[in-house]
């Protein structure tokens, strides 16, 4: 049997792989959209080796977020993935592109322009895809007895489209503040005009999504607007507008690292609104957490393990981030 | 227009498609990085500059492996929700956690240490930058360790009970389900299958620069290493492969069956049939080229002990023959030619001619994808001979796939052979681009090294001391 508190324990480990996953591979995915506007040669190789020796170990947040699902709540694991059939399988195979286009570009420099549009193509689409398989998961899903009783278009709507761009933006932005951080001159210069577009698009989305959300049903009005909830979820909002005045002012400081963390604080706020509008659920007004969770022993047998193991792990992740310290020069591989 | 039974075949297609493209990789990747650190590690202790050579030959390979390896198994993990939700929800509460470890004690070590094993030469000391390449070398066992433990308690199901909701779940602690009576074989059998691999594409390598110039330091060191491979792995890996085969005789009895084509019973001594033409429907084998009683000589150590047959077995729990009767011959085949080429290359070296027998190092090119044709008939042997089951004996492969339409599954299925096919086909072309360059004295690191303005340390800086390396 499931036990309650190992159950919140899981979902929070989850919930922190895969915003560990949106925020790592966000600047990733982010400055792989942006690639396309960088100038061949030294800007797109300088951005692109920024990230070179990090962006596996980003990613791999989100096999952690896959699998880890499967393991402590398989029954969530199993419907949402069938549900989200058709963008998930778009998503996995933006990632092949984007994700061998880090090593084939140096392989084939015949080729370098297809690789490129590769990174870019595959970056943008996986973005993309994340966001609707967040929207189409934020709408419900048609579920029958313990398997999805949807369509393979039920995904497809006005409101996932809006959150499909709404991550592409927040991506994009990401990767530029990383830019603004990582390299100097003239591509640091791109990377701000890029921010001064893309910071107040994003806000706008996250806006534009907030709004849309309670409209859905699924109690997402009353987790937000019934008192005492209310007190609580206001400062939600409230924190976007501060960062928002502080992301502004470390724009006009041209402050490098403050835009990013703000940035992160940002997702981190967005991430949160997302929770309160989903718990308890995992499938919104069909799956609990409780309801999805596997035995007490699977889950204390992996709680053991990524005890351990998380904070080991992050250790590392920071030691290799560190090696890879500064900005990035490109001065060195000719 | 479209069934379930069509949306459960090409839900299977795609599975088999996307795993058997998958494996190719870390079988080399596996290999490749305990090659790499033996090299790191040799170049460590005896300063000699051929082995640093070696290693940033073979580290620019391994990073286009290792980067196709990344996203195809990217893939798989989201794969048995997409497609096999009914076993996902059912079998998740046992196989779940042993891939969650997989990713938090493999996949996280692989790739937290790879960024500093492929770029950070010039960033961290080298004792520090061989530790990340012994990391990311025990990072792939470990995730062979438990993805072969998922593997293995599908086809030896222990440790388990059922729950009210149908999920199979621990029964009584993990020790049983880590490892189920099939694993420890398994394991063996596989990991030593991708020290073979790589070993026999090394060598091939080697012996194509050493047709050119039989002289060439670099390729006579990769070529010697991996023919010693060769020759110390090869028969030890039957070995290990024969024992396997009696591991799965004791557990899965039919697939040993279809292996053997022994559609029939044979209550005094079954013989070993060669070669022949399984015929499935009919249950019989055609044109059979056979040994009376050697099969239970093999399998039993008894001429005369009587060996069961797929008559004996419900109809509908067969496994096709057909298939696995041949792709247990393919990878045997290929098994014994390994240990040809192994015992000849002793021979040659015995006289003194390891580098100059022209047809040893043409024998050797033509070995080199051996051992990834010899992983994937394997592959298809043991997976195969699982059906009709995803948990042996337990979860019907038909009552496992997730509740999908025909039209969306064959839309992706068209989509990752196209994809996988194009990315893969071109990764491959490149793999051969490179190997196809001798390694020379001094080879350059990875060309897209990224040079970052801080975070040289004096220890780094020791070591690339010019003339340090190849003093």
């Amino acid at each position: 049997m499931a036990d309650p508190v190992l159950t919140i324990i899981w979902g929070g480990i989850l919930a922190f792989a895969v915003f560990m996953y949106v925020v790592m591979d966000g600047f990733d995915l982010g400055i792989g959209i942006l690639f396309s506007t960088l100038k061949v040669g030294r800007e797109r190789d300088t951005a692109m080796n920024s990230i070179a020796p990090v962006w596996d170990g980003n990613e791999t947040w989100l096999v952690l977020g896959g699998g880890g699902l499967l393991a402590a709540f398989p029954l969530a694991y199993a419907v949402i993935m069938s549900a989200l059939y058709a963008p998930l399988i778009a998503m996995l195979l933006a990632l092949v592109f984007r994700g061998v286009a880090f090593e084939f570009r140096w392989r084939d420099p015949a080729h370098r322009a297809f690789w490129d549009f590769a990174f870019t193509g595959g970056s943008f689409l996986a973005a993309f895809m994340q966001g609707i398989m967040l929207g189409a998961l934020l709408q419900g899903v048609h579920i029958e007895g313990r398997a999805y009783a949807g369509g393979w278009w039920d995904w497809l709507t006005p409101f996932s489209l809006l959150t499909g761009a709404s991550v592409v933006s927040g991506y994009t932005l990401l990767g530029a503040c990383w830019l603004n951080w990582k390299t100097s001159d003239e591509t640091q210069a791109r990377a701000r005009r890029w921010m001064r577009v893309l910071a107040p698009a994003t806000l706008v989305a996250i806006l534009a999504v907030s709004i849309a959300t309670p409209f859905l049903g699924n109690q997402y009005f009353q987790r937000w607007f019934s008192m005492p909830r209310v007190l609580f979820t206001a400062q939600v909002p409230l924190i976007i507008a501060i960062l928002t005045w502080r992301f502004v002012r470390s724009l006009r400081r041209n402050h490098e690292l403050a835009p990013f963390v703000i940035t992160i604080a940002v997702f981190g706020l967005s991430y949160v609104g997302l929770g309160i509008s989903m718990y308890p659920y995992l499938v919104p007004n069909s799956i609990t957490l409780d309801m999805a969770a596997a035995p007490q022993s699977s889950q204390a047998f992996m709680l053991v393990g990524a005890a351990v193991l998380v904070p080991l792990i992050l250790a590392y992740t920071a030691w290799s981030y560190w090696v890879f310290r500064g900005k990035v020069a490109h001065e060195g591989y000719h | 227009m479209f069934h379930d039974a069509d949306a459960l075949l090409l839900a299977r297609f795609q599975f088999g498609f996307t795993i058997s493209f998958h494996f190719i990789f870390p079988a080399f990747t596996i290999g490749l990085a305990s090659y790499l650190a033996v090299l790191e590690g040799l170049w460590l202790k005896t300063g000699q500059a051929v082995y640093l050579d070696l290693y940033k030959y073979w580290l620019k390979i391994f990073a286009v492996v290792f980067a196709m390896g990344v996203v195809s198994g990217i893939v798989m993990s989201y794969q048995f929700g997409s497609n096999w939700a009914v076993f996902s929800d059912r079998a998740g509460p046992v196989i779940g956690p042993l891939m969650a470890y997989e990713v938090l004690t493999a996949f996280f070590l692989e790739a937290g240490f790879l960024g500093v094993m492929l770029f950070g030469m010039q960033k961290v000391g080298r004792h520090l930058h061989f530790f990340a390449t012994l990391m990311v070398a025990v990072g792939t066992f470990i995730s062979a360790f438990w993805i072969l433990s998922v593997n293995s308690w599908m086809q030896t199901p222990a440790g388990y009970t059922t729950n009210a909701a149908g999920q199979f779940v621990p029964a009584s602690g993990w020790l049983p389900i880590i490892f189920n009576p099939s694993f420890p074989y398994r394991l063996v059998h596989t990991v030593t299958a991708a020290y073979l691999t790589t070993a026999l594409a090394v060598g091939a390598v080697g012996a194509w620069h050493l047709l050119r110039d039989s002289g060439h330091a670099h390729a006579r060191k990769m070529f010697s290493m991996a023919m010693w491979m060769a020759a110390l792995v090869a028969p030890v890996q039957i070995f290990v492969g024969d024992q396997h085969g009696l591991n799965t005789l004791e557990h899965q009895p039919a697939k040993i069956m279809a292996m053997e084509g022994h559609y029939q019973s044979h209550p005094d001594g079954a013989p070993l049939i060669l070669f022949g033409i399984p015929n499935d429907a009919e249950q019989r084998m055609e044109h059979a080229i056979e040994i009376p009683r050697l099969g239970s000589l093999i399998l039993k150590h008894d001429l005369h002990a009587p060996l069961a047959g797929l008559d004996s077995i419900a109809p509908e729990n067969r496994p096709p023959a057909k298939v696995v009767f041949w792709s247990f011959r393919v990878m045997v085949g290929l098994g014994v030619l390994m240990l040809a080429l192994g015992a000849l290359s002793l021979l040659a070296r015995l006289a003194g001619k390891l580098y100059e027998w022209r047809w040893l190092k043409r024998f050797a090119v033509l070995m080199g994808p051996a051992g990834f044709i010899a992983v994937i008939a394997g592959w298809i042997t043991t997976e195969v001979g699982r059906q009709p089951f995803t948990v042996y004996g337990l979860l019907r492969t038909a009552e496992s796939a997730s509740p999908l339409a025909a039209p969306a599954v064959g839309a992706s299925l068209v989509a990752f052979v196209v994809v996988y096919f194009a990315v893969f086909g071109l990764g491959s072309w490149y793999l051969l681009k490179l190997m196809s360059r001798a390694p020379q004295p001094h080879e350059p690191e990875p060309a897209n090294a990224p040079a970052h303005a801080a975070g040289i340390t004096p220890a780094s800086a020791l070591a690339s001391r010019p003339g340090a390396s190849h003093g």
